[in-house]
């Protein structure tokens, strides 16, 4: 008997069955078997937030999600958060510069997407209180709070 | 202007980025004059240096090589934006491609090779990129000037086209392409044909990047994302003993796998191979999850005994103190770094003030762990690998499989962050291996978080020894400072420790201080660890500045003299005194400030790097639970030319960040040749609610010179706080990182003096 079992879960609007170990977390499905590598994988341990994708419209680690729990999910990765960069974290993070290395940010901005959509108009404190689960090593994060406040701004 | 990294991550191959013969593409060849000779890179389509530098296609798109890699350090800008700025091209005609391997891109300021590290893109490439540009232009006017048969001196360029004022004639760049030769009597440009400072359009404008937007969208492709058909993954198994290989084809062994029981791994569906490697072993699947299943269920019975594995940081740490403080102990160092006779004047002075410095090893930690992709088909061997070293990397899977280095593609994706520990060879090695013992399939091997903690190249742990002789009328008279640790070229620089005669001048990297003492005097004492010791940002500097400068502190204190004008009575060098003055201006250091604050300061001359810079730090200190807290951080730094500022500022920042969590809380802790740590909870790095105010100020001071600025905002900053600490406490600490437990330990100390 197979050791792998199939989940059904939509991704990005689209619905997509996977055939995998039970306990795969969500991250692997999505970087190895949809081939969506916008997603990033730092720690595996729900450290570093580079994972971070929408489960349910709800902020998540995605190497903490074993793909057997998703099942009939709604989840939004970095690909799926507009058609084409218009979303205006997408633009802020453009206009403000705000990646180096980059590898962390696509982690960033979903966090941060997260959080403007329950609270439109964060303070600076409520920016670093919401973001401090995302670890960036090139510590961009003056950046990152400038694109968040730009994004408030701008729409 | 578009970059040309695809979503497969496959770099353009020399015909694509040529085109299909048409266009006119130049390759420029350095001579041992500086000088450059233009080639036309289709005319000599077999030569060996015919990778063209620069395409100038028939649409006026302009093509530029990036021989570096991307990390974060915007290089992916900012060198094509050298060769654009002389070759007066319009930015948004310029796509920016990632070159393959070939001499031609060699970095003649990084040991002649293709790779990157101790921030030497701009430095190694100003020259050529800047030339390069100004030739292609040339060759573009005469063109020009030949077509409509007017002198050349007649012409002159607008972004992307060649104008005749007289007779009010332009062609684009493009049109020229089209029927463009390299002439015969082509004359060789130097820096004196370039543009003036006041000519550049491009360069200090700080142009947008060309691969951010790339990076916010997900489809920006690093190592870890490259996808290939067919592809397999791999996981390997590590030893308890720290392990990370260089060369990986001749080390690594001694802690390597005896044997291994692969029967329960073998029954996990998805995994297709065990593959013993020298260092490890590999499991090999379909996906990744199942190689890390199939890891976990591995039974590997590992070699014992290597010198590594009686490796315990804080024993090491105090025979190294023990070396550094014993003078009858001579150790080596670069002659033209000593000056004067020390020995002498230590004999002569009137006092003599001394102290030791520690440090423990530190972790890159970058967020993308180390991989690489190999698949070897066809008698070739690509590798996709995240390297910091292209050169290299072709050179390892050339020893790791036999393939000819000429039939080895090295093909380099953004990094995601590098720091110098992707100098490291050991993920291509392995992906070179995998790729043969794969033959003919692509395999990807990924490193868990927790390998990469624990068996990365950390920076070395030193031990320093400072002492300064100081005369009777209050002058410093001498200055020793004696470095003992393990060897970082030695392992993997071997030709630089043998030139040097056994000096390592990474690990002992900025001990030549430009302080205007008359009698200086150095040592490196070198100690054999069997742990991988490597590159790190800022590398030695890192600790020797953080030596040299409390320790500059120290002599302050023993002369009853102010920090600030101390350094600047001292002070030789015209650029250091700007900033260091700057930086005074922008704290008020002379300003009181509150009950339980204090300010503190250190200045880095930073070497080759070019760049002085000084910093000054604000802080507090919770006596109850030793922590200490940063408030402000001001940082005036002369750049020479910022050929990106607002990017140098972020640059700056990172490195006043990394100094911070170096100063207080990263350490690796190696136990009988195991590192303790595992990942980032109990190797934690800032976050967003840890960091500072940070204020940056670039000081012109009108050179133009090509600098390097990458690192050199890290050091300055654990003698800065260190620094600051006395002055609040009249508590020195003389270790780093300064954790809690370690500040409690000495402010108890010196309670239990003073009582």
């Amino acid at each position: 008997m197979s050791q792998m079992t199939t989940t059904s879960l939509t991704i990005n609007g689209k619905r997509q069955t996977v055939t995998a170990h039970p306990d795969t977390p969500l991250l692997w499905v999505l970087r190895d078997h949809i081939k969506l590598t916008g997603t990033k994988f730092g720690c595996g341990v729900g450290q570093c937030g580079a994972c971070t994708v929408h489960i349910d419209g709800k902020p998540a680690f995605s190497c903490l999600r074993p793909v057997s729990s998703l099942e009939g999910a709604s989840v939004t990765t970095i690909e799926g958060l507009s058609p084409d960069s218009s979303h205006p974290l997408q633009k802020a993070w453009v206009a403000e510069q705000t990646p180096q290395c980059g590898y962390c940010q696509s982690g960033q901005i979903m966090r941060a997407a997260a959080l403007l959509k329950d609270n439109p108009r964060p303070t600076r404190g409520e920016i670093v209180e919401h973001m401090k689960t995302n670890l960036c090593r090139c510590g961009s994060y003056r950046r990152i709070v400038a694109a968040i406040e730009r994004a408030v701004k701008e729409g | 202007m578009t970059t040309q990294l695809r979503e497969t991550g496959l770099n353009l191959t020399r015909r694509e980025f040529l085109g299909a013969g048409g266009g006119l593409a130049l390759s420029f060849i350095l001579g041992p004059t500086g000088l450059l000779r233009v080639v036309d890179a289709h005319a000599d389509a077999n030569g060996l240096n015919a990778n063209a530098w620069v395409h100038i296609a028939t649409d006026n798109t302009v093509s530029i090589m990036l021989p570096s890699s991307e990390m974060g350090q915007g290089i992916m800008t900012s060198l094509p934006l050298l060769l654009a700025e002389e070759l007066d091209a319009d930015w948004s005609k310029v796509k920016v491609v990632q070159a393959h391997v070939d001499s031609v891109f060699n970095n003649p300021v990084h040991f002649n090779v293709q790779g990157i590290g101790g921030s030497r893109s701009i430095r190694g490439y100003w020259p050529i990129m800047r030339l390069a540009g100004g030739q292609a232009r040339y060759v573009l006017l005469m063109n020009a000037a030949q077509r409509w048969g007017v002198p050349v001196a007649e012409c002159a360029t607008l972004p992307n086209k060649v104008i005749h004022q007289a007779s009010k004639r332009e062609m684009s760049y493009g049109e020229i392409a089209a029927f463009a030769k390299v002439p015969a009597d082509m004359p060789q440009l130097t820096e004196k044909d370039l543009k003036a400072p006041d000519q550049w359009r491009l360069v200090g404008r700080d142009v947008p990047r060309v691969e951010v937007p790339n990076k916010v969208n997900g489809s920006a492709v690093y190592g870890l994302d490259i996808q290939l058909p067919g592809m397999l993954y791999a996981s390997v198994v590590r030893p308890p003993v720290a392990t990370c290989p260089y060369p990986i084809y001749t080390t690594g062994a001694e802690n390597g796998p005896l044997s291994f029981d692969d029967s329960e791994t073998m029954k996990i569906e998805g995994v297709v191979k065990v593959v013993k490697l020298d260092h490890g072993v590999a499991v090999i699947g379909t996906d990744y999850w199942a190689t890390v299943k199939g890891k976990r269920a591995l039974k590997v019975e590992w070699r014992k005994g290597s010198l590594g594995s009686k490796y315990n940081t804080e024993a090491k740490l105090a025979e190294y103190g023990a070396l550094a403080r014993d003078l009858s102990k001579q150790g080596t160092s670069l002659a033209p770094w000593n000056t004067g006779d020390a020995e002498a004047a230590f004999k002569g002075a009137a006092k003599t003030v001394s102290a030791l410095y520690l440090n423990d090893h530190v972790h890159h930690a970058c967020m993308e762990p180390f991989n690489g992709v190999g698949w070897m088909h066809d008698g070739q061997l690509d590798l996709w690998v995240p390297t910091q070293g292209q050169t290299w990397a072709r050179d390892v899977g050339n020893k790791m499989t036999g393939v000819p280095k000429e039939k080895i593609h090295i093909h380099t994706p953004l990094l995601g962050g590098g720091f110098g520990a992707k100098v490291e060879q050991v993920f291509t090695g392995e992906a070179a291996a995998l790729a043969k013992a794969m033959e003919g399939k692509p395999v990807k091997v990924v490193w868990s978080r927790e390998d990469d903690v624990k068996h990365g190249a950390y920076r070395p742990a030193t031990a320093q020894f400072m002492r300064a002789a100081i005369t009777a009328d209050g002058k410093v008279s001498a200055w020793q400072h004696r470095v003992a640790g393990d060897s970082v070229f030695l392992r993997s620089r071997k030709f630089a420790w043998d030139k040097l005669g056994g000096f390592d001048g990474i690990v002992a990297v900025g001990v030549a201080t430009p302080y205007g003492i008359p009698n200086k005097q150095h040592a490196y004492l070198y100690q054999e660890s069997g742990i991988a010791v490597g590159y790190w940002n800022a590398i030695g500097n890192g600790y020797t500045l953080f030596a040299i400068e409390s320790f500059m502190d120290e002599v302050a204190v023993a002369l009853g003299k102010d920090p600030l004008a101390l350094r600047l009575e001292l002070m030789t060098d015209k650029r250091s005194k700007a900033v260091l003055e700057e930086v005074g201006r922008m704290a008020q250091w002379d300003r009181k400030r509150p009950e339980g604050r204090a300010l503190g300061l250190a200045y880095n001359f930073g070497g080759e790097w070019n760049a002085p810079i000084a910093e000054v730090v604000e802080v507090s200190l919770d006596k109850t639970t030793g922590a200490i807290k940063v408030h402000k951080v001001w940082a005036a730094i002369d750049p020479a030319v910022a050929v990106q500022p607002q990017h140098l500022i972020a640059q700056i920042e990172t490195g006043i960040i990394w100094g911070l969590s170096a100063a207080l809380r990263e350490r690796i802790t190696i136990k009988n040749g195991a590192v303790q740590e595992s990942n980032f909870y109990d190797y934690p790095v800032p976050r967003m609610d840890e960091i500072p105010e940070i204020e940056i100020k670039l000081v012109d001071s009108g050179v133009v010179q090509p600098s390097g600025a990458g690192q050199i905002g890290v050091p300055p900053v654990a003698p800065a706080i260190a620094n600051a600490v006395y002055r609040l406490t009249g508590v020195r600490l003389r270790a780093i990182p300064m954790l809690p437990e370690r500040v409690k330990v000495a402010l108890a100390e010196s309670a239990t003096r003073s009582a």
